[in-house]
């Protein structure tokens, strides 16, 4: 691979481009899913291809291409050339990239077992295991289960002599209990909603997750829910669980952060922020306690942004996003980084496959741990507690968000009390923020991964990760979503 | 001449064909896929982002006795394609036995593929990206005069797809397609369109750069409105937005997993007499194959009729289960989904935009709405926000701009409180597949909370 990325890189050069790299990709993924007691998904895929960028004319122009002949190669760089010298005809500004050290190194992510030495059958006969356990439940009348894996290994080459060849594994599991009753249709999904966790790690994940020994209280979950209250509509203390507190972080401070769409580079799909340059080191972004990083060092643990180099060569690091609630770092590029007075990018470009530019993207967005015990964040007369995200949207400049959970609890003098079903809330972001009162401590923190980030044109799917403990809010304004 | 020729398919057929054959297994079904794509993408009055791709997708199930299971690459030189075919059958001896498998469909009784359109415009496949970029700097050109900022992109392509099956199935299908779209901000306002067809010639990026603009300067110095019940004009990519978010329900399979919001329903005008949806392959502004995941021909379906669900969708499997005959729905096997309707028609009016906001006393017009998600599924209640371009409608016509909103609305609702339509156009939106949609006045629309701009 390395010899197809210089021969690339080559090709590019000799056409006279000013700067150029090539990401050469290899990507292999196992799919497996069950529903009913039956093989629902089972598949295997794999791609490989080479992606070249280059900047002539001041301009950028960028060609992926499944062919690594050298003739494949040849016409690539040509494609590449020819559409850098066309966004020339309607560009204001040369390129201005900060500089960057020359980078050399092979790394693999730590892999205790290797997913795909496991065998199919044995992974076929745990979820079969967990679908059976879900399904003893006569109320659950849909029981489905899941796992992926991944497996990437990328050669980035670029003219600054920069060779790195990274290889990130990546496994993903969980399952999801329906139940239809009358005119409801409720779900519990364990351990989180939309696939379940997934993280930079081998099968050791799944061992981990006792995915078999929580099925039956989802499944009795996912039945008591129809006979559980309609969560009410008010403003009162919320207390999300860690997942739920993931894509909270996720929407309204991973998103608003990432300095393309400050700038206005998304302004056409994903959108731009809020959070304009004027209010970098201004803003109070939330309340005192509301620490928050974006860290793509193995230091942070084994998250879906966790990378030794970035997909323009650029070493991993942590950014103090919000400190002590004040406001203080964006996540940028080589090319975005001057435009704060940055003077090197702090390594966030990230590209979804060999066929996709490299865009600012989250690393591993988190809050970090507070101070409190479980009992200490729960330690309220009446309150609200949500867990499992079933719904989310925010609006394009990240200021209006909603989000619905699957359960909810009434919280009654620091204890569960009556179940609640249909739960959702919503909120301004820095309102919500500030509202944060209490962050639960390190040993309730998890490193959730969100594996479907959108964004892009054409778009591009990305994993995230994100850290998170159980928090709660004051004066939050629950059960809009069923407002009549 | 085509990314990808039927005799090169055949000839991957053959090679995979005989692979599996030397495995000793006789029944595979191979999909062949070719792309070529280019995208311009321009922002702050400038081409930020300019790419192009090329891809191919070579996808084996094989099928032995009641197991089945896929192996997918982009590779299609020999020793993949065996790799490929050996991968399939591993997966395949381990999987969990289907009693409900059905063999591989047969030619006959994939049926006739009915007469279908060129899908394929050579000037588009040939746009270079001196086209796309002129093309762009002449729309960034018409928002810069209105002293807008112009964010966007211009995309071209083609595709192939093909899928053959060792019980002598051979479909072909080629097509072209093109996208511009456009956001033009000012200081407090923006405004947005988009267009798609099988060919760049069918769009006009001039028109669709005017709207933009015109809607960024009338929607300027937005003023607050109380979240509430409107009356509202959703233009035909806000209905896109929003209708096309039940479709996946239309599904056999999901109905008989109970995860439909039609599960159970007393299906007999569940929405308004004036509301009619089919599924229509051969119509002239869909794309897409007219064929299945299995190969079976797309039949035309009424999936609403004068309010009441008619039509659901069956792959074979679900067809089977149900003793009737399969519509051409079918995804790719194997899949927990079963099958959906893709090629989405939506009945319109007879009215024409200006009359249907002309016939609003007071009521909100949307341009487009945006992150749309599920808040309920049975009673499809959706969340999302308005964008790029709300206004009150006063006096039968839009007055000025207001701040965007949160809505929580029941598609089902909805789908009984149409007012007045338009004639259907193919609506491009980024919350669901586009379809050809009209623009729908809905009375009771529900507005629950506004944002900040």
């Amino acid at each position: 691979m390395k010899d197809i990325a210089l021969q690339a890189l080559d090709a590019a050069l000799a056409r006279g481009v000013s700067y150029a790299d090539v990401r050469v990709e290899h990507a292999r993924e196992r799919a497996l899913g069950t529903k009913n007691g039956q093989t629902g998904r089972l598949g295997s895929s794999e791609s490989t291809g080479a992606g070249l960028r280059v900047i002539v004319d001041g301009a950028w122009g960028f060609a992926a291409t499944d062919d690594l002949s050298s003739t494949g190669l040849s016409a690539a760089a040509e494609q590449a050339v020819s559409i850098a010298r066309a966004s020339a005809l309607a560009s204001r500004s040369p390129v201005h990239l900060a500089p960057e050290e020359k980078h050399e190194g092979v790394w693999e992510s730590a892999c205790a077992i290797d997913p795909f030495s496991v065998s199919i059958e044995e992974q076929l006969a745990l979820m079969l295991a967990i679908d059976a356990e879900l399904r003893r439940n006569p109320g659950v009348t849909l029981a489905e289960t899941n796992m992926i894996f991944t497996r990437t290994r990328q050669v980035f080459v670029s003219s600054l002599g920069s060779v790195i060849d990274q290889t990130r594994t990546t496994s993903q599991a969980g399952f999801e209990a329906w139940a239809f009753k009358g005119s409801e249709i409720q779900k519990r999904s364990y351990p989180n909603s939309f696939g379940g966790q997934c993280q930079l790690k081998g099968y050791e994940l799944v061992y981990g997750l006792l995915l078999l020994d929580n099925a039956p209280r989802i499944a009795e979950e996912a039945v008591a829910l129809h006979s559980a209250d309609q969560c009410p509509e008010g403003t009162l203390p919320l207390i999300v669980d860690s997942s739920q507190l993931a894509l909270q972080i996720h929407e309204s401070i991973g998103h608003p952060i990432e300095l393309d769409r400050v700038l206005g580079s998304e302004a056409n799909y994903a959108g731009m922020s809020f959070l304009t340059v004027d209010k970098l080191n201004t803003l109070r972004y939330g309340s005192d306690i509301v620490n928050a990083v974006a860290d793509a060092r193995l230091e942070h643990g084994p998250g879906l942004g966790t990378f030794m180099f970035d997909d323009e060569g650029v070493p991993a690091q942590r950014i103090d996003v919000i400190r002590d609630g004040q406001f203080t770092g964006y996540l940028a590029s080589r090319e975005t980084a001057p435009v704060i007075g940055l003077t090197r990018s702090n390594g966030a470009m990230r590209a979804a496959g060999w066929s996709r530019l490299p865009l600012i993207r989250m690393t591993n967005v988190s809050v970090l741990p507070g101070p409190h015990t479980l009992d200490e964040v729960f330690d309220v007369d009446r309150g609200i507690y949500m867990e499992t995200n079933r719904s989310w949207s925010i609006d394009d400049k990240r200021y209006n968000f909603q989000f619905g959970c699957e359960i909810a609890w009434e919280i009654r003098n620091g204890r569960r009390a009556r179940m609640l079903r249909n739960p959702t809330y919503s909120g301004i972001t820095t309102e919500f923020w500030n509202s944060c009162e209490r962050i639960a401590n390190r040993e309730n923190w998890t490193l959730w991964g969100v594996p479907n980030c959108g964004k892009g044109q054409p778009e591009q799917v990305m994993g995230t990760g994100h850290g998170a403990s159980p928090a709660r809010f004051r004066n939050v304004r629950i059960g809009g979503g069923y407002g009549k | 001449m085509n990314l990808l020729e039927q005799a090169e398919c055949q000839t991957i057929f053959d090679r995979a064909q005989r692979a599996a054959r030397a495995a000793g297994v006789d029944d595979i079904e191979i999909y062949i896929g070719a792309n070529a794509t280019a995208l311009t993408r321009f922002a702050n009055n400038a081409i930020h982002q300019n790419v192009a791709e090329r891809d191919r997708t070579l996808s084996v199930r094989a099928l032995i006795g009641q197991r089945t299971a896929r192996a997918t690459t982009n590779r299609t030189d020999d020793d993949s394609i065996r790799r490929v075919v050996e991968e399939a059958i591993a997966l395949t001896k381990v999987a969990e036995p289907d009693p409900a498998l059905l063999p591989l469909v047969s030619p006959e009784e994939a049926g006739e593929i009915g007469a279908a359109p060129s899908r394929f415009d050579s000037a588009t496949a040939a746009t270079t990206p001196e086209q796309r970029a002129l093309a762009v700097k002449e729309a960034i050109g018409i928002v810069e005069a209105a002293s807008a900022t112009a964010a966007g992109i211009f995309e071209t392509g083609e595709e192939v797809e093909a899928l053959l099956n060792s019980r002598g199935l051979f479909r072909f299908h080629t097509e072209t397609s093109a996208r511009f779209s456009i956001t033009a901000t000012a200081n407090d306002s923006s405004g947005w369109a988009k267009a798609s067809a099988v060919s760049a010639g069918a769009i006009d990026p001039v028109v669709l750069a005017r709207s933009a603009a015109d809607k960024a300067r009338l929607s300027a110095s937005p003023r607050e409105l109380p979240p509430g019940r409107y009356t509202v004009v959703l233009e035909p990519a806000a209905v896109l937005d929003l209708v096309g978010q039940i479709f996946a329900d239309f599904s056999a399979t999901a109905i008989f997993d109970q995860r439909s919001f039609l599960t159970g329903r007393d299906l007999a005008g569940l929405f308004g007499e004036n509301v009619v949806i089919h599924d229509d392959a051969y119509h002239p502004l869909q794309s897409g194959a007219p064929f299945d995941g299995e190969g079976v021909a797309r039949r035309a379906l009424r999936l609403v009729d004068c309010g009441t669900v008619r039509d659901i969708p069956y792959s074979r499997a679900s067809a089977r289960r149900a003793g009737v005959a399969p519509t051409g729905h079918g995804l790719a096997l194997p899949n927990d989904t079963g099958e959906m309707p893709i090629n989405i028609v939506i009945a319109g009016g007879g009215s024409t935009l200006d009359e249907m906001i002309a016939s609003v006393g007071r009521g909100i017009l949307v341009t487009r709405l945006w992150y749309i998600r599920e808040v309920d599924p049975f009673e499809k209640i959706m969340t999302g926000m308005t964008r790029d371009g709300t206004f009150l409608i006063e006096g039968s016509r839009p007055v000025y701009g207001i701040r965007n909103f949160r809505f929580n609305q029941s598609v089902i609702e909805m789908l009984r409180n149409v007012v007045a339509m338009s004639a259907p156009v193919r609506a491009s939106g980024e919350e669901a597949f586009d379809l050809v949609a009209p623009a729908m006045t809905v009375a009771n629309f529900n507005f629950t909370e506004v944002t900040r701009f």
